[in-house]
């Protein structure tokens, strides 16, 4: 009897271990087949066709210059590779303003041949319109029908998911956003984290210590939203007016609220790892006539360095994956950062921002796994470094 | 000439009274071995002498222990300045995470010495003095870790004489070793006493007889008998000390 209990708990538990082991593993797979499927897309809107009168030489066009043309930034045809030859855009909605009604039919039945006969009269007309009402393609070029390149993905600067005809998903501004913010939180928290930490472990007396370690520990359990909703009535109205800016939300209030949320994490594992350090270690040093300093700093320091770096690799972590606080005080412009003092945005607050407005299986959408895909592998690779940190041998 | 001379020690962990009223001289450039059954205060009083029980709290000292004539309890003293004269070699080897090279400069360093031909000399002659020069001289760059135990500890000896301490504590040197590092050890001690005063804390009373010119027997805090190591073992005056050294206590 007892042994059929024992064995079922033992299968119990591998059971237990499997199915978690399988759901992560789900998650990520998930979270790859989405992020994937934003490359199947194409590069226009889909059940859409932009064309161009035959006679331009203009073959093709990226979805950024189709963009920047729709946006009328560029005007002229030389700018995207063509003739001299001012750019007339042309969308649906313009049909109405051309003909009257009686001429487009009852039912707009005649919509398609009119849409035809303005683009074989403006040489340089570039029209974006529903496949459906352009069946007749004689004297029209349609734009060659791309699926989105990953190097625009990728290495692409600009980030407008709902810009139309052709959305944009450059990652680098959220990719810059993201990394620009955790630097700077390190940047803050390492030095004052360090210095707690080397408080706490070697200076102050058991009382303080036992009164610091729990209130410390105590930060790490706040929820992050507190933390932002404090960076937005504190922060940054403080930093709006110390450095008197248009706006205070910015890349440098992002970074103080992260650098106060990664300091327990860094201030703990570091000083456990201090504490660690052996008693006979401080005492062979001491013994050879060091004095407290130089044991700290050539002997505790030096042993427990793995400790400490895991600890701030654990703090580069929180900071890389936070989202509320920082999708809260940085004032998420999708731009590349210039200046910490510019409002950025982060690709956790992306997602978190965007995801509810994308349509689901959309470009959008699917773009949005492709971040949480690149946070998975920025994540990994932070818990990767922890573990070879933590696994070096002295 | 006695070097070190305590006089009336008591030493209180909080309300535990560990030392009870101790007065010793220990000569220079002699060895003397502290024995007794573990907790009865012998590891206290040789931690006495280099202050080492300043870093645990709680604790209090009565009397007086002079080195070379100056309370080292005293107000004007330094006690980094004091624990170069008097180094210590603990029970279990501790070296630094650092290669073997720098774990015997370390001291040298910490010191202020920072001309290097300087520091490599003291190396050199201080591995050479721990009989370990020759199995480490092609790897002095390597970790202190990859050295056997007895090896550790030599690199100890050889870190606590890099300083060219007067005194050298030794709390049980040898008690994590075999018996082969533990001779060498013993050599070793044999070798050092021509330049320094050793003080050694053992449980090994073979060792006590075989290393040492004077030993002191504690029991229960105090200091039970003290003198030359021969009369201690074959004619003692205590019974106490009897009792222990022909094993009957423990």
């Amino acid at each position: 009897m007892k042994k059929i209990l024992e064995q079922s708990v033992k299968y119990l538990f591998t059971a237990s271990g499997f199915i978690t082991s399988f759901i992560i593993l789900l998650i990520i797979f998930f979270l790859f087949s989405e992020g994937a499927g934003l490359f199947r897309n194409h590069i226009i809107d889909d059940g859409y066709v932009v064309a161009l009168n035959k006679s331009n030489p203009v073959n093709t066009l990226s979805a950024n210059q189709i963009k920047e043309i729709f946006d009328e930034d560029i005007t002229n045809w030389q700018e995207a590779g063509g003739e001299d030859e001012p750019i007339q855009v042309f969308r649906l909605s313009d049909l109405l303003s051309i003909y009257s009604e009686e001429e487009l039919g009852s039912e707009y039945e005649h919509a398609g041949s009119k849409i035809k006969e303005t683009i074989l009269q403006n040489e340089g007309i570039i029209a974006f319109v529903p496949k459906s009402l352009l069946t007749d393609t004689e004297g029209i070029k349609t734009m060659p029908d791309q699926t989105i390149p990953v190097k625009d993905v990728l290495a692409g600067t600009e980030w407008f998911p709902t810009a139309t005809p052709s959305p944009l998903f450059g990652i680098l501004p959220l990719l810059a956003g993201t990394l620009w913010v955790s630097f700077f939180a390190i940047l803050i928290a390492l030095p004052f984290g360090l210095c707690v930490s080397i408080y706490m472990s070697e200076i102050a007396s058991e009382k303080v210590r036992n009164v610091l370690k729990p209130v410390i520990e105590l930060l790490n359990g706040i929820p992050s939203v507190v933390y932002g909703f404090f960076g937005l009535i504190v922060i940054v109205p403080f930093l709006q007016q110390l450095f008197n800016l248009p706006v205070g939300e910015s890349g440098l209030a992002g970074s103080l609220v992260l650098a106060i949320m990664a300091l327990p994490t860094i201030v703990t594992v570091a000083e456990d790892a201090m504490r660690n350090c052996p008693r006979s270690m401080r005492e062979a040093s001491l013994a050879l006539g060091a004095n407290k300093w130089q044991t700290i700093y050539k002997v505790v320091i030096p042993y427990s360095i793995s400790g400490i770096t895991s600890g701030i690799v654990l703090g580069i972590g929180r900071a890389v994956g936070e989202t509320m606080a920082v999708l809260m005080v940085t004032g998420n412009a999708a731009v590349m950062p210039t200046s910490i003092l510019e409002p950025l945005r982060t690709i956790p607050a992306t997602i978190a921002a965007e995801l509810g407005e994308a349509p689901t299986g959309e470009a959008h959408y699917q773009s949005l796994f492709l971040l949480g895909v690149i946070l998975f592998f920025i994540t990994l690779f932070i818990n990767l470094s922890v573990e070879y940190i933590s696994s070096r041998k002295r | 000439m006695e070097i070190i001379k305590a006089q009336h020690v008591n030493f209180y962990y909080g309300s535990f009274h560990a030392l009870k009223d101790i007065s010793m001289e220990i000569e220079e450039k002699s060895v003397v071995a502290f024995i007794g059954p573990s907790g009865c205060g012998k590891s206290t009083f040789l931690r006495l002498f280099n202050r080492m029980n300043d870093l645990i709290p709680k604790t209090r000292l009565e009397g007086q222990i002079l080195i070379n004539g100056q309370d080292i309890y005293g107000k004007n003293i330094q006690v980094d300045q004091l624990r170069k004269e008097v180094g210590m070699v603990f029970q279990r080897p501790n070296p630094f995470p650092k290669s073997i090279y720098e774990n015997v400069a370390y001291g040298l360093k910490v010191n202020g010495i920072k001309n290097q031909d300087v520091i490599e000399e003291r190396v050199v002659e201080s591995l050479k003095g721990a009989a370990l020069w020759d199995e480490v001289k092609d790897k002095l760059k390597k970790s202190a870790y990859a050295l056997s135990g007895g090896q550790q500890q030599r690199l100890c000896i050889a870190r606590a004489m890099a300083v060219s301490p007067q005194i050298l504590l030794m709390d049980e040197p040898a008690s994590a070793l075999d018996p082969i590092s533990t001779a060498k050890i013993e050599e070793l001690i044999r070798e050092l006493k021509k330049q320094v005063t050793i003080v050694i804390v053992t449980h090994n009373m073979q060792q006590a007889s075989r290393v040492s010119d004077k030993t002191a027997f504690f029991y229960m805090g105090e200091m039970v008998e003290y003198g030359r190591t021969k009369d201690i073992f074959t004619n003692p005056e205590k019974e106490a000390t009897q009792n222990y050294i022909t094993g009957r206590f423990g």
